[in-house]
């Protein structure tokens, strides 16, 4: 391996470790704030990809249909909810909310496809469609969950991940899907070649960092999520909904994997099932995290990403292999560094 | 299984006389359901010890299946071994990886498990289609049909017969295993680990034993496979068949082992149907059951988390035992003759979290054969020197020592091997389990039984000392007309006698009460009281943590009081009553 290989693979790996890193991000983020460990982030990604690729050929992509289905198991849901609450008062603005303002995005995107609109614009209507399901498969989901414990949430969580694969199956059909790049142009240096592509995917996952850094540290509503990761009941009782705090998340979480899968959509090919091993890499950098930390997932995930991209120069065959064999080692310096007080009930 | 009555022997009885019958006039489809429903059981049963009951979660075990089934591929198609030869390969193989897998995994919390078996359920299965002297994608053929001395099991049916006999084998000794000193101790586990301790359970090990156990049995299920197909790859051996293992045991209800069955059976010809409905169903193929797998678990989880199999056990009476057999205690301990001796002596402790300091400096002893009484206002400090002593808190300085043997690196259970009893202030009992259960947890040291002895049920005449043992101190505590009830049905008053009883089915040389008399009636706490007096003069050490003062008064025979952290006085009831100090603590200033 000479130095132009390796630096070929470090920008690969550095890349791919951006994209990692905003599902890393996602998956602490999802956490933190409802103790759900959110398996199905893969699939939110891949949704990004396909829709993005739909909206590109110009017809409906999937994604309208299970804003749809979405849309109508949360109307049902909420009435069911509100009759029992006895709160049929309220249940207009809910439904508006639920299933109005899906509907509506599902609309929206099945008009748009065949009128070609401009990349940028198709980019912000996928981005608008995917985060959407965010919100919407908590309320269906987790939301009737919120007591439970995290290993629960963790059984429902695969649950879902089968589910989204299954409709994703459905929706999208089974063949994979690319995007075009955002730009062909390169940059040299030296005997190095960057392409723009990646330095735009490295750039935007830097950007967002950032925002959410500053979301959370200098917004109120960023001190509200906090609050609710630090403690339910105390942020309860300062006035903090928790079903707020995880619509919130689940959006902003969603808005993240959808982001990611438009940025991975140039680099490789997206089908309905490549979310799982995607997130599941995210994962390592999140638990590299310890779950909770955003920098330390952030750069657990850059790190994936290098020794994917090193391990597939040397053994292309076993680089899923190495990559999640990693957690083992992992693991083992996270039980080592942490004397931990269990009680897991 | 949380206190599940057993299954009424009439209903065991039909279940076997169904599976005999399938065989006999079932179609051959059926045959091979049920030797996929069987091969199944024995990986869910797994997933019921390790998840249902010890609360450990797993997606990984697709892998040891595959485990099993390509240890045995390998060998018996490389050299003309017996696959008998090769089951107890396949079983070391397997138990090595868990061992090590579990070694590292499950010191981590909860979460972080079943993270980790997903991620070498994927590791495992790419490993297996990517080694060439495996076939690779395309797998292993040719392998050898088992033979039983001599008979050569060559079709389905055939089959049928070993798989279900392994299966009900198995399906007998996890139950066995349940019903005994570790299967107790299991029990505990799940949100227990902490008090199961205290009374000498080692928690790590114990949920290592759970997770080898589990994967043997998926072992034992590949090896099966691997003999029944002839035929291996790697696609069964993915982390979505890990996954479905788990929802078979979710599903069926991962509280009892029929929940293994229930599960793996539901799933399986569920799985069945929707194959061959969706498709035309929908107009097009493709996996589309595991939609309807993940909405049954969403829904199941919101509404019924406990699984099927408890509305299935309602349909049949319960049997319940309402005797405890009659068999000799298990031997005590050689009573401490020594009176007025120190036996636990505190020398300058200190606890402090962060800048606050609970613990400050404290000393005092107690003398064997006495009742020392803790005593201070809120926030003295008490609960914390309490944790100290019974090694659920780490010192941050100075020293505590049992009989000369300084406590400060000892884990609880090596605390409670010294022959230190203790009860908590806020109630654990395992709700689920009956009285005599919960109070022959106490006894876990006083017995030897291991899963082995447990599993084949060689434990019987320890278990029935076991429980004699556990009878009789409810007996003394006062509770013996509530020897089966389920400890939450009883009010929380009871629930903490019950606690002292546990405490005493321990044989302990000392101890330690943490608030006892909390929520007590008049009535309750006189018979505590009684109760406590008659075991100090049998020769037992007492350290009571108490807020109620006239308890403590009447009961000590001498008293420490603390405040913030600091020992305010110490001495006879009587004197520390007359204390300025103490008055001035307690009244703010006379």
């Amino acid at each position: 391996m000479d130095l132009s290989i390796a630096a070929l693979l470090a920008q690969d790996g550095i890349t791919n470790g951006a994209i990692y890193a905003l599902l890393a991000l996602a998956i602490v983020l999802v956490f933190t704030v409802t103790r759900v460990i959110w398996i199905p982030s893969g699939e939110f990604l891949s949704y990004g990809t396909l829709t993005l690729a739909g909206l590109q050929l110009g017809k409906a992509p999937g994604t309208v249909g299970l804003l749809v289905a979405l849309a109508i198991v949360a109307g049902l849901v909420e009435t069911a909810s509100s009759w029992r609450q006895g709160a049929l008062a309220r249940l207009p603005r809910r439904l508006l909310f639920w299933v109005g303002v899906p509907l509506l995005i599902a609309l929206v995107l099945a008009r748009a496809a065949p009128l070609q609109w401009p990349f940028p614009v198709q980019v912000l209507l996928t981005l608008a469609a995917v985060t959407a399901m965010g919100p919407l498969q908590y309320r269906i989901v987790y939301q009737p969950l919120a007591d439970a414990s995290v290993l629960v949430l963790l059984i429902v969580s695969v649950a879902v991940h089968f589910v989204l694969t299954g409709l994703g199956l459905w929706f999208f059909g089974a063949e994979g899907s690319r995007t075009p790049a955002f730009s062909d142009a390169s940059l040299q240096a030296g005997a190095v070649v960057f392409s723009a592509q990646s330095l735009f995917v490295v750039l935007a996952s830097l950007l967002l960092i950032g925002v959410l850094y500053l979301l959370f540290g200098a917004t109120l509503y960023g001190k509200a999520l906090r609050a609710t990761a630090i403690n339910r009941i105390g942020a309860r009782l300062v006035g903090i909904s928790p079903s707020f705090a995880g619509t919130l998340t689940f959006a902003l979480a969603a808005l993240l994997c959808a982001f990611s899968g438009v940025l991975i959509g140039p680099i490789t090919t997206v089908y309905y099932d490549s979310g799982f091993l995607i997130s599941l890499k995210g994962f390592v950098g999140a638990i590299i995290g310890g779950l909770v930390s955003y920098p330390l997932a952030a750069a657990g995930a850059i790190l994936v990403g290098l020794l994917e991209s090193f391990s597939s120069f040397w053994a292309s065959a076993f680089k899923e292999v190495i990559v999640f064999t990693l957690i083992i080692p992992v693991l083992l310096w996270r039980s080592l560094a942490t004397r931990h007080h269990e009680e897991d009930e | 299984m949380r206190g599940a009555p057993a299954v009424p022997r009439i209903a065991t009885a039909a279940f076997v006389a169904l599976l005999v019958a399938v065989p006999l006039i079932a179609p051959p489809f059926w045959v091979t359901l049920g030797n996929y429903i069987g091969l199944y059981s024995i990986v869910a049963l797994g997933l019921v010890l390790l998840t249902g009951v010890a609360g450990q979660t797993s997606f990984g075990q697709a892998a040891f299946v595959g485990l099993g089934a390509y240890t045995s591929a390998w060998v018996t198609t490389q050299a003309p071994v017996s696959p008998w030869l090769a089951l107890p390969m396949a079983l070391a193989l397997t138990a090595v990886v868990a061992l090590a897998l579990g070694f590292i995994t499950l010191r981590m919390k909860g979460h972080y498990l079943p993270l980790a078996t997903i991620a070498w359920g994927i590791a495992l299965y790419l490993t297996f289609g990517n080694l060439d002297w495996l076939g690779g994608h395309t797998g292993i053929g040719g392998i050898p049909p088992l033979s039983i001395g001599g008979f050569s099991l060559r079709n389905e049916r055939h089959y049928y017969a070993l798989i279900w006999v392994v299966a009900l084998a198995t399906l007998w000794a996890s139950r066995n295993l349940l019903d005994s000193r570790p299967g107790r101790a299991l029990r505990a586990m799940k949100g227990g680990l902490e008090m199961a301790e205290a009374f000498g359970v080692n928690g790590a090990r114990l949920k290592i034993v759970a997770f080898v156990y589990a994967a043997l049995l998926a072992c034992l299920s590949g090896w099966l496979y691997a003999h029944l197909q002839r035929f291996v790859n790697p696609t069964p051996f993915g982390i979505n068949q890990g996954i479905e293992y788990l929802f078979m045991a979710v599903i069926g209800g991962a509280a009892s082992v029929w929940g293994a069955v229930v599960g793996a059976a539901l799933i399986t010809i569920l799985k069945e149907v929707l194959q061959d409905v969706l498709p035309s169903l929908l107009g097009r193929s493709g996996n589309f059951e595991i939609v309807v797998f993940g909405v049954l678990m969403i829904v199941l989880l919101q509404f019924a988390r406990d699984g099927v199999w408890p509305w299935l056990a309602r349909l049949a009476p319960a049997r319940r035992a309402r005797a405890v057999p009659a068999a000799a205690p298990l031997p005590s301990r050689a009573a401490d003759p020594s009176r007025d001796v120190a036996i636990l002596t505190v020398h300058r402790a200190r606890k402090t979290f962060g800048g606050l300091v609970a613990v400050d400096d404290l000393s005092f002893e107690i003398r064997t054969g006495e009742i020392l009484g803790l005593i201070g206002p809120n926030g003295a400090g008490k609960s914390t020197t309490f944790g100290l002593i019974s090694g659920a808190l780490r010192l941050s300085g100075g020293d505590i020592a049992f009989r000369g043997q300084s406590l400060q690196s000892l884990t609880p259970y090596e605390i409670a091997r010294l022959g230190i009893g203790r009860t908590f202030q806020h109630v654990r009992l395992l709700p689920h389990m009956s009285v005599l259960d919960n109070v022959a947890l106490g006894a876990y040291l006083r017995g030897s039984a291991g899963v082995l002895r447990a599993a084949l049920r060689l434990d019987r005449a320890e278990e029935a000392r076991t429980r004699a043992v556990a009878a009789r101190a409810i007996e003394r505590a006062g509770l013996a007309a509530h020897t089966f009830d389920e400890a939450r049905s009883l009010p929380l008053g009871t629930q903490r006698i019950v606690e002292v009883a546990r405490a005493l089915a321990a044989d302990p040389v000392l101890l330690l009460l943490d608030e006892p008399a909390a929520g007590l009636r008049f009535l309750e706490k006189k018979a505590l009281a009684d109760l406590l007096r008659g075991l100090r003069s049998e020769g037992m050490t007492i350290l009571l943590v108490e807020h109620d003062m006239e308890f403590v008064m009447g009961l000590t025979d001498r008293l420490v009081v603390m405040d913030f952290g600091e020992k305010l006085a110490e001495g006879r009831p009587d004197d520390v009553r007359q204390d300025p100090a103490v008055l001035e603590a307690y009244l703010g200033g006379v």
